[in-house]
């Protein structure tokens, strides 16, 4: 009865833990910690403003998230930032009065566009995900600065980029909205049959496959919803930062870090959404944090490294099996 | 003085007895047949002597000197050498470099090729092969060349026991003879060689001695000469049938045909002709390796016929995509649950509506399916890794069920399924032949096979060899199965 009783606590916690409860944790101790450097962080406009800043990274996170949890990776979003700011600005350059939602709605054609193109690698050519994402960041990079030598010039428009700075109401900022709008978004796929099913693949292709599930359009589904969701992030990081060809630079691993920490499972099948952009928060949190105790944000790059190292290795731990093990006497490969 | 003495071998796994108190001697130049059913211990006894697994009991003598091996590479050492039916060669290189492979000659530290080709020469020649050279590359060679380039190899290691396990397995007819050459003249050679094959006709044709297993247990040691086919398939089987198993369907329930295939054939298939019927549960008898997987693949769209015409309630139907039968109503439970029946990470409901939302089914009530299935687990959110083998199984079969199939192939319906739940999938699958579907069985389990099927099909070498009424005796089915009728 006990035994049965520890048994279905242990699981509880279990699944708790799977569903990404540490990244909630480590978010929570984040913001405690930056509360301690800076008491006046959690006055309402300056949480807003935090949001807003880690707006484009939880979108990418939420992208990200789909092509894992089926399996694979997409390396090319980063780029694709860059690529969604400099098309915003060379067609304000050259339609000086081009209609923002037009401009807008050509970016996230766009972007879906380019993820439609990953997509169709990854299914139909069969080339890895990996490979194929990072050859389209390449091209895409090249193309930039191809096109653009180096730096792109003119400017964006102030109504365009309200999205990415200015408010919807009161002092809720755009990007608040359209991320919330994304998160709901996703949790809503995931929790259709569309989202149930991606998952059953990125668990195990063959079964799926031989249950009637067409993997390969959902393959193609999963890289255009990331490439859709990165010409968001541009259209938020053009806002915002305006224009440059540094914006969305390193942005694709900021989102696959952000997925780690949430607890998704690389090689697909296991992970929540939710946690994945609690991912993006931390990852945010903790710049925010470094920068406030003035570490360098040259060592970003390090301590992310560090860190989807350290996910990684954590969620490979067989956390019951390190407690069992001072019990087992039995030599590995024995067996 | 025999060459290779076992004595009172016994192997358990995990507790499982798979080998118990077995002995096997082998005189040098001599050839000796190790038979037994799917499951019987003929390839553990192999391993074990072969230095891959170590024996719980028992000794192993080669010219009366007991040895132990910790590791292959021991027993390589003391000359025993082993064919496997997978074969293992690197296709990039040369035939001369696999053989030599790991143990290249060398001189001032480089590897001596000619000394190499030279010797692989030497050996093709003492075998009379001369299809290919020592500097032929392996991936431009047939199945029957490599598996010489492996008994070359083993001749190189100065082998002097030889472990063939299915040879001919994945030979055709005239590369068959051709071995049958091959392993005489190795025993000219005095060379002892064990000869596993399910194929009786090899058997019978090639070897000297029988050593016959089954259940882990040493039957009886024949000798060849002694013997006939009806011993041997006698030896094999005999057991009792003693599980309980639900009634078989009475003539006024069998139905009109749901599926039927007409010279069927594709690759690994040719000349299939079969018709199931409603409310009829059809078995599919037949060794490993004769076809009974791929015959459920090709009916269900994965590695389909190429040929032969298939109609699913009169309806043609040629599948190329397992997606294409499910939506003509076939369904299939495949052999291997973990790697294509389920999704372990995700939770019973999820696996049970998987057909369905593939197929956007709507209005599945998953409570129900399970429950028609008898599913005992706590609940339908917990992933189904954590479900005992026979829950498992059931998830696979509410996932079917949903559809509501015309046609239920199971292949293995109850592997590494308990007993308990193992009698819960039999009354189920008969449950279901009487709501009209129409049902096939694949099982290696014979008792299984004849206790659940209406009529059994038997397969061999690609085709159905035959077809037996309900309630087939074990020795009926292995005859055919075997193709010890044609030994006459």
């Amino acid at each position: 009865m006990t035994a049965l009783a520890v048994d279905i606590r242990r699981e509880g916690l279990r699944r708790a833990l799977q569903a990404g409860a540490p990244v909630y944790l480590l978010l929570a101790a984040l913001l405690v910690a930056i509360a301690v450097a800076d008491p006046g962080f959690f006055e309402p406009d300056r949480l807003l403003a935090f949001a807003k800043r880690s707006a484009p990274l939880v979108i990418l996170a939420a992208g990200q998230y789909l092509v894992i949890v089926s399996g694979g990776y997409d390396l090319s979003v980063g780029s694709l930032v860059t690529v969604g700011v400099v098309v915003a600005a060379e067609t304000f350059n050259e339609f000086p009065g081009a209609p923002w939602p037009a401009v807008v709605a050509l970016l996230l054609a766009g972007g879906a566009l380019v993820g439609l193109a990953n997509g169709l690698i990854v299914a139909v050519l069969r080339v890895p995900s990996f490979i194929a994402t990072l050859g389209m960041m390449l091209i895409l990079e090249g193309a930039v600065f191809y096109w653009t030598q180096g730096s792109p010039h003119g400017s964006l428009p102030e109504d365009f980029r309200a999205l990415g700075r200015g408010n919807a109401v009161g002092s809720l900022p755009w990007a608040v909205v359209i991320c919330l709008a994304v998160g709901t978004a996703t949790v809503l796929l995931m929790r259709a049959a569309f989202g149930r099913t991606l998952l059953a693949t990125g668990d195990n292709e063959r079964a799926a496959a031989l249950a009637g599930v067409r993997v390969a359009r959902i393959r193609l589904a999963v890289f255009t919803l990331s490439g859709l969701a990165a010409a968001i992030a541009a259209v938020l990081v053009g806002g915002f930062s305006g224009i440059s060809a540094q914006a969305g630079r390193g942005d694709e691993f900021e989102a696959i870090t952000a997925v780690v920490l949430g607890g998704a499972a690389l090689g697909g099948g296991a992970g929540s959404v939710v946690a994945a952009m609690a991912g993006a928060f931390s990852l945010q949190a903790l710049f925010t944090l470094l920068n406030l105790h003035g570490v360098s944000g040259a060592l970003e790059s390090t301590v992310q490294g560090l860190i989807v190292i350290a996910a990684v290795w954590l969620g490979a731990v067989n956390w019951s099996r390190v407690r069992r093990r001072p019990a087992t006497t039995t030599p590995r490969g024995e067996a | 003085m025999a060459l290779l003495t076992m004595t009172g071998i016994s192997k358990s796994f995990f507790g499982v007895p798979v080998l118990a108190d077995v002995d096997l001697s082998l005189a040098a130049g001599e050839v000796h047949a190790v038979v037994g059913e799917n499951g019987a211990g003929k390839s553990t006894l192999m391993k074990v002597l072969a230095g891959v697994h170590a024996p719980d009991a028992g000794t192993i003598e080669i010219d009366g000197h007991p040895v132990t091996f910790g590791h292959p590479s021991r027993a390589q050492a003391a000359g025993v050498a082993t064919i496997y039916q997978e074969l293992t060669l690197l296709p990039e290189r040369t035939v001369a470099e696999n053989i030599f492979l790991g143990r290249e000659p060398t001189r001032h530290g480089l590897i001596h090729r000619a000394a190499m080709d030279g010797r692989t020469a030497e050996l093709l020649g003492e075998l009379a092969e001369d299809s290919f050279g020592p500097r032929t590359p392996v991936r431009t060679l047939s199945v029957a060349q490599q598996q010489v380039v492996e008994i070359v190899k083993s001749l190189a290691t100065d082998a002097r026991i030889l472990i063939m396990d299915e040879p001919t397995a994945a030979l055709a007819d005239h590369e068959v003879e051709l071995l049958y050459a091959l392993v005489r003249r190795l025993a000219e050679r005095g060379l002892g060689i064990l000869y596993v094959s399910h194929r009786l006709r090899e058997v019978f044709d090639l070897s000297q001695q029988i050593t016959v297993l089954k259940d882990g247990r040493l039957v009886t040691t024949l000798r060849t000469a002694d013997t006939d086919v009806d011993q041997v398939v006698r030896a094999m089987v005999g057991r009792e049938l003693s599980a309980y198993y639900p009634d078989r369907a009475t003539p006024g329930e069998v139905g009109r045909p749901r599926l039927s295939v007409n010279g069927g054939r594709n690759a690994k298939l040719s000349g299939i002709d079969l018709e199931l019927r409603a409310g009829e549960v059809v078995g599919v008898a037949g060794l490993q390796g004769s076809g009974r997987t791929s015959l459920a693949r090709a009916m269900f769209g994965a590695g389909p016929f190429t040929a032969g015409e298939m109609r699913v309630d009169g309806a043609p139907l040629r599948p190329t995509a397992p997606r294409q039968a499910i939506h003509a109503g076939i369904a299939l439970v495949t052999e291997d649950r973990k790697a294509e029946g389920l999704a372990l990470r995700q939770t019973v409901r999820d696996n049970a509506l998987l057909v369905a939302r593939a197929t956007r089914r709507k209005g599945i009530a998953v409570g129900d399916v399970l429950e028609r299935v008898r599913l005992r687990a706590r609940g339908h959110d917990q992933p189904v890794r954590y479900l005992s083998g026979g829950n498992q199984q059931k998830v696979v079969i509410a996932k079917w069920l949903g559809m509501r199939p015309k046609v239920l192939i199971f292949d293995e319906p109850t592997r590494g399924v308990d007993v308990g739940a193992k009698a819960a999938i039999h009354d189920l699958v008969r449950e279901l032949a009487r709501d009209g579907m129409a049902v096939l069985i694949i099982s290696s389990e014979l008792p299984e096979l004849i206790g659940m099927s209406d009529r059994v099909l038997i397969m061999r070498e690609g085709s159905i060899a035959g077809e037996l009424p309900a309630g087939p005796s074990e020795e009926d089915i292995m005859r055919l199965a075997t193709g010890g009728r044609t030994n006459d």
